[in-house]
């Protein structure tokens, strides 16, 4: 896998294996939470409909949720170290009315990952480990035999609240991509400009910019 | 309905009221199986088998007389065989009859997401229409009473229908039919309870001081219910439960979860998206680029 070289006035921000695994988990996200959704609500059950009906999405979406914790695994595992919460995350946590309100000035300087993407990446990790051990218990073709009753019953609410947070963090992380502009590229061409990486994430791009830092 | 006997009282996965204008149309049928008459012949689950066209596979013998070993998606009936040894020190073979209790308050229908899949007619009969069935298995996780089975050859839940469709043109169920000792009977729910009532009064009078009807309140009371000689410890019956009830996490999770987890996701997109209406994008402008560009040169130089 290839990473092109990019123009002087562009940081590298994704790599294309990063890049890939996001969009495989996106779209086993999409499918899988189209039908679990389904399955949740009576009002989303027409959601089945995406993944061709009522039988066609119970058979597939625990595939397809397998398919997802697997990549989503590749994908977020290896970023476990940029994600620790520092002393600099409490205070921009403390400030959130500021981030909410586009006072970005007022906020400490974020590494690669401000404090905000941080919670939202240990939420996630939780809620797909959560979803995936839940999701073998509820998977009644294959496991939910093994298990007494209570325990299915109880992996089905743990299930659902996982998917509930899961799908909640899943709308603030699409929120704040169209929110901060120039994000989207990050994950799709993997580079940002420099002034994108100088405003929203200034400790990281002193890094980048450091004639050190091998580019 | 096309049948006025099959009205529908509750519907799966469903937030509207189902058609309710014929009030109080058709009263509650019930399903009385006297415990303390049956002799264990099997013949209701051969009149079962018989009248739905169910052939399940041969099994083999456990040592004990059950046969088949347990409920299937193609056996909805089986006599369950216990030997209790009373305090007396005297055997006695308690045999149940077991299958859908068809619950006032089903938590199979309760867990079913899928609309229309399982109904509860106005006379008490829970059904499950398999040609809506997606086959999850959620209704074997909100049946208090481990009754649904999924099938391994079309992937959906069977269960005893209370030959809802024998019912619906005046009919007896099949095992209500072939009974040789009477001890099946059906009828409405307030002439079995009555029933019940006597042939309790008869047994105490025979000894059996604890003798009782089972018709659990937990449930909201079933249209299948059971004369027992111990009605104090229904758990001698092969694990008859003794105060079912749809268990408290099947009802958070297919209760109060449900609109307030999606209210909760209406409102984060909303809020997510009125506010960047309110405040416009977080972005990059011409200062930061020229001020990432100086601090660049500051590094590289």
């Amino acid at each position: 896998m290839a990473d092109r070289i990019p123009a002087p006035d562009l940081l590298p921000r994704h790599a294309t294996r990063e890049r890939l695994l996001h969009w495989l988990v996106a779209v086993a996200f999409v499918f899988a939470a189209a039908s679990g959704l389904a399955l949740f609500h009576p009002a989303l059950f027409f959601l089945t409909n995406l993944l061709g009906g009522g039988p066609w999405s119970a058979l597939l979406h625990p595939f397809v949720g397998l398919a997802m914790a697997l990549a989503f695994g590749l994908f977020a595992l290896p970023l476990w170290e940029l994600n620790r919460l520092t002393a600099g995350d409490r205070i921009w946590l403390d400030r959130l009315r500021d981030v909410v309100d586009n006072r970005d000035e007022r906020l400490p300087e974020a590494g690669k990952y401000n404090a905000g993407q941080k919670v939202l990446y240990i939420a996630t990790v939780a809620c797909v480990a959560l979803l995936l051990l839940s999701g073998l218990l509820l998977w009644r073709r294959y496991f939910s035999g093994f298990f007494a009753v209570g325990v299915v019953r109880f992996a089905a609410v743990v299930h659902a609240l996982a998917a509930f947070v899961l799908v909640f963090a899943t709308i603030v992380h699409v929120a704040a991509a169209v929110w901060v502009k120039g994000s989207i590229r990050a994950m799709t061409l993997g580079t940002v400009t420099l002034g994108w990486a100088y405003k929203h994430h200034r400790a990281w791009f002193r890094e980048m910019t450091r004639p050190s830092s091998g580019r | 309905m096309a049948l006025q006997s099959l009205d529908i009282k509750q519907r799966s996965a469903t937030t509207t009221s189902p058609p309710g204008v014929r009030a109080e149309a058709t009263v509650e049928l019930a399903k009385l199986i006297d415990t303390t008459k049956c002799i264990g012949c099997k013949a209701c689950q051969t009149a079962c088998m018989e009248w739905n066209d169910l052939r399940d596979e041969v099994g083999d013998c456990n040592g004990t007389y059950d046969n088949p070993r347990d409920l299937t998606a193609e056996s909805w009936t089986v006599m369950r065989f216990a030997e209790y040894e009373n305090p007396k020190g005297d055997l006695e073979w308690l045999i149940r009859k077991d299958g859908c209790m068809h619950c006032a308050d089903p938590g199979c229908l309760k867990a079913c997401p899928s609309p229309g899949a399982i109904v509860q007619y106005a006379n008490g009969i829970v059904d499950f229409h398999e040609e809506h069935c997606i086959g999850c298995g959620y209704c074997i996780a909100g049946c208090p009473f481990d009754v649904p089975r999924i099938s391994k050859k079309d992937n959906k839940a069977y269960k005893c229908t209370l030959c809802s469709d024998r019912v619906a043109v005046g009919l007896e169920p099949a095992c209500v039919k072939t009974c040789p000792t009477g001890a099946i009977t059906f009828g409405t729910k307030q002439q079995m309870q009555h029933d019940a009532a006597e042939r309790v009064v008869d047994l105490k009078s025979r000894g059996f001081e604890n003798a009782g009807l089972y018709d659990p309140a937990g449930v909201g009371g079933t249209h299948v219910m059971y004369v027992l000689h111990h009605a104090d410890q229904p758990g001698l019956y092969n694990g008859l439960p003794e105060r079912p009830h749809v268990s408290a996490m099947v009802r958070l999770w297919k209760g109060a979860a449900k609109p307030l987890a999606l209210g909760g996701l209406l409102v984060a997109a909303l809020a997510g998206w009125l506010n960047y209406v309110r405040v416009g994008p977080k972005e990059a402008d011409a200062d930061d680029e020229r001020a990432a560009e100086r601090a660049k040169e500051r590094t590289d130089g």
